[in-house]
């Protein structure tokens, strides 16, 4: 397989979706192509990524030294806001499914677009929309509440909440015409030859993070927009001081934001699915399970809110129920990691750089899924809720492992996506320091938090300090790996060596077409025989492989 | 091939069955929406049982009356208007779907009788309350009250202006007995947002 692309020079696809129909800008923003519309999608959703890191940066500075340090304490409220703002509603949530999912969702399942190409342009429109409301507002004063929005401070603060949480209500409706479009997609227009068994697990897991989008983001949004109006008109639905219930509030704020999680998590999953397959040259291990444990996370992520609530005056009935719930979460995750293990076991590894993301993904997963099981132990977590034990726990589960996978999908579909490869050598070095750099960020958190550090303070006593230098040098490291990345991808838009439809060999369905893919994603649409992660010879079949039978028309 | 259909997707047939889906699972997003409304109904209620039914009480449920069955009529003309286009009677879908617009005009001046009623009486959320009810009960109902029917009348509004530009295309011919899908999903968001009326209907003026 390898030797037969070795033999012929790799071919860049001169009629490609990057130059048909035009290459103007108004082509561009007036396009319907599902691949230009997640290539804007990830340049948006990575320019917010800067702006959030510049956010991270400023933070872990102010942390530096005890008392103020560069700024002061209502600056300092603000920016963890806004931090989290920006990269939740603004990166994590978008980047990988509406990024990389429109790019490839159609092509995997053998479409030559979304079922609904105008709906997904709009959804890429509201996005921005959302984002300049929100980032009008954190110009124009910024709020102090943290990105929950906790009622009764975020109702009564006199920063300028308002923009933000009509913001976040906005970039809501982009996730849910995105989730929609997926969901009708994977239903109407997989191509004959693709059955459900045969849907590639990138797309089961996009499938289950869409189905969250479509049933949780409405609560969220009719939550904030109640908090906004509250704000503004002091109706008092949960304001205490009118008979409301703020606790309702963070009944359903976490309705939304535990699944949430979910639906940055399990993108990150259906990367990692791909990943871990095409550079062990072997089949997944488990199809099914891990197909249908993505479904089971998106079930049971319905039902664990509560574990965010076991401070706030639940009751210890429903804290033990919500405790043992969110450790059913545990259950489904620890079967993927299983199975993705099992699929490195004896396969060929070619340990590329989106494979070095593949073992810190599986670091973080892990390590920050047992420190979540510990968290949802109710008796435990009294100690620990709202230290930076939290606040670790969520950046290596949550942040870790969305950045690892998508830094993973970011070199793997490179040469998909532009036609060009990436430089391996700078590959392993950014890698290597974007895992340790994220690391060093947030080990010392862990210590932090245990020993009693509470969060989002801009202040803290001497005893503390040595840790958080630790970790601020951490988060250099881990800024200086992002800038080595983002100059060599940009290097190799120009110089990159020609790719070629297939330079990994990989199975997977978007590596049958040229790279970059033409307008209607297939000059002639394949069989399909194979599944999409099948390795193993067909009897007498060399020419039968992936990217050997293609056509560079 | 049937000019309707776009370009990725095989046949008409796959594309209404795919635009049927997306509708069906944008209405099952409407519907959360509320439910987060009537979610906080339900706690509220239960905080304040005696002030909500007495709250309630005072609302003028002959209008409440009067609505739902001039929205349950409404669907019933539309229904009809999608029976005709699927026998090819185009002006007639049209009339019809006028109609219901009429129907949907209706609600909405009956409603603004209501609010102004509200508003005379200072039955109104949070700090603007001044009814007779004593602590929090009344003012939360009031609040919970105009969400749920303002939003509820913001969809209202939303519905007659989709059955404003699909019955007035119908009329100029640009769907047929084979053509209808556009039609048909304009009705069911019409069903849906008389449907949601239902379920708010007896929560705020009858329990
Ligand atoms: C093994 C499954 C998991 C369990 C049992 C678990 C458990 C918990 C618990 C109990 C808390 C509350 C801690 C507190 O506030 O005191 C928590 C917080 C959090 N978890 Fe997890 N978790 C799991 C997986 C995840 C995943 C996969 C993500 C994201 C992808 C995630 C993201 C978060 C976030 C964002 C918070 C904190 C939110 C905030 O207060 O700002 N967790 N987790
Ligand atoms: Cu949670």
């Amino acid at each position: 397989m390898s030797q037969h692309l070795e033999s012929s020079p790799p071919v860049y696809a001169e009629r490609n979706y990057l130059n048909t129909p035009a290459t103007g800008l108004k082509s561009w923003l007036t396009t319907l192509d599902h691949k230009r519309i997640g290539v804007m999608f990830l340049i948006a959703t990575l320019f917010f990524f800067a702006v959030g890191g510049l956010f991270a940066m400023l933070i872990r500075i102010e942390l530096l030294t005890p008392g103020p340090t560069i700024m002061d304490a209502m600056t300092y409220n603000r920016l963890f806001t806004l931090h989290g703002v920006v990269m939740i509603f603004l990166f994590m949530i978008p980047a990988i499914p509406s990024g990389f999912g429109n790019f490839l969702l159609p092509i995997m399942v053998g479409a030559k677009d979304v079922a609904f190409p105008r709906l997904n342009l709009l959804s890429f429109y509201i996005y921005l929309l959302g984002a300049v409301i929100a980032l009008g507002g954190m110009i124009y004063g910024g709020a102090d509440t943290g990105w929950t929005f906790y009622t009764p401070y975020s109702t009564t603060t006199t920063t300028k909440v308002v923009p933000i949480l009509l913001g976040a209500f906005i970039l809501g409706f982009s996730s849910i015409l995105t989730g929609l479009n997926f969901i009708v997609t994977v239903h109407t227009l997989r191509a004959p030859g693709i059955t459900w068994n045969k849907l590639p697990l990138f797309v089961w897991s996009i499938y289950g993070t869409s189905v969250i989008q479509i049933l949780a983001t409405p609560v969220l949004g009719m939550t904030l927009l109640l908090v906004a109006i509250e704000h503004a008109f002091g109706w008092g639905i949960f304001d205490p001081g009118r008979g409301g219930d703020p606790v309702l509030f963070q009944h359903f704020f976490w309705f939304y934001s535990h699944p949430a999680v979910y639906i940055m998590v399990l993108p990150a999953m259906a990367v990692i699915s791909e990943v871990v397959c095409a550079f062990s040259h072997k089949n997944i291990f488990g199809y099914k399970a891990v197909a249908y444990s993505s479904l089971g996370i998106a079930f049971v992520g319905f039902f664990t809110w509560g574990h965010h609530l076991f401070t706030s005056g639940q009751s210890a009935f429903n804290a033990g129920i919500f405790g043992v719930l969110s450790m059913f979460v545990g259950i489904f995750t620890a079967i993927k990691i299983f199975n993705w293990v099992a699929t490195m076991y004896r396969g060929s590894i070619s340990f590329k750089t989106p494979f070095l993301y593949f073992i810190g993904f599986l670091f973080f997963l892990f390590f920050g899924g047992m420190t979540g099981i510990a968290l949802a132990t109710v008796s435990l977590d009294i100690h620990w809720q709202d230290t930076y034990f939290v606040v670790a726990h969520f950046h290596f589960i949550m942040v870790g492992s969305t950045i690892m996978a998508f830094l993973a999908a970011l070199h793997y579909w490179w040469p998909k996506i532009t036609g060009r490869m990436y430089n391996e050598r700078w590959g392993l070095v950014g890698a290597t320091l974007v895992v340790s750099g994220f690391v060093f960020t947030f080990l010392p958190q862990f210590l932090l938090g245990n020993e009693g550090m509470p969060r989002r303070y801009f202040n803290y006593p001497e005893r503390f300090q040595a840790l958080n230098v630790a970790s601020t040098a951490g988060a250099s490291v881990l800024g200086i790996g992002f800038l080595i990345i983002l100059i060599y991808i940009l290097v190799s838009l120009k110089y990159g060596p020609v790719a070629g439809p297939n330079p990994w060999g990989s199975r997977g369905y978007e590596w049958l077409t040229p790279s970059p893919p033409p307008l209607e994603n297939f000059d002639v649409l394949p069989a399909f025989e194979r599944g999409p992660h099948e390795y193993h010879e067909l009897p007498g079949s060399e020419s039968a492989a992936p990217g050997a039978g293609t056509s560079h028309a | 091939m049937h000019s309707a259909v776009a370009h990725h997707f095989e046949s008409l047939e796959k594309q209404g069955q795919a635009q049927r889906l997306g509708m069906w699972l944008f209405l099952a997003t409407e519907v959360l929406l509320f439910t987060a409304l009537f979610a906080a109904y339900g706690v509220y209620r239960y905080l304040y049982t005696g002030a909500f039914s007495q709250a309630s009480r005072g609302l003028e449920t002959w209008m409440g009356g009067v609505n739902t069955f001039v929205l349950v009529t409404s669907s019933f003309t539309v229904a009809m208007g999608l029976d005709a286009i699927v026998k090819g009677k185009n002006k007639r879908t049209g009339l019809l779907f006028g109609l219901s617009i009429l129907l949907g005009c209706t609600f909405m001046v009956l409603k603004g009788f209501e609010y102004r009623h509200h508003f005379l009486h200072a039955e109104l959320p949070g700090p603007f309350y001044g009814g007779p009810i004593a602590g929090s009960g009344g003012s939360m109902f009031f609040a919970l009250y105009f969400l749920i029917t303002g939003l509820h009348a913001f969809h209202v509004l939303i519905g007659m202006t989709v059955l404003g530009v699909i019955g007035a295309r119908t009329w100029l011919g640009k769907y047929d007995a084979e053509h209808h899908v556009p039609v048909e999903l304009a009705g069911l968001y019409w069903h849906l947002v008389d449907l949601i009326w239902i379920f708010v209907f007896p929560l705020l003026y009858l329990i």
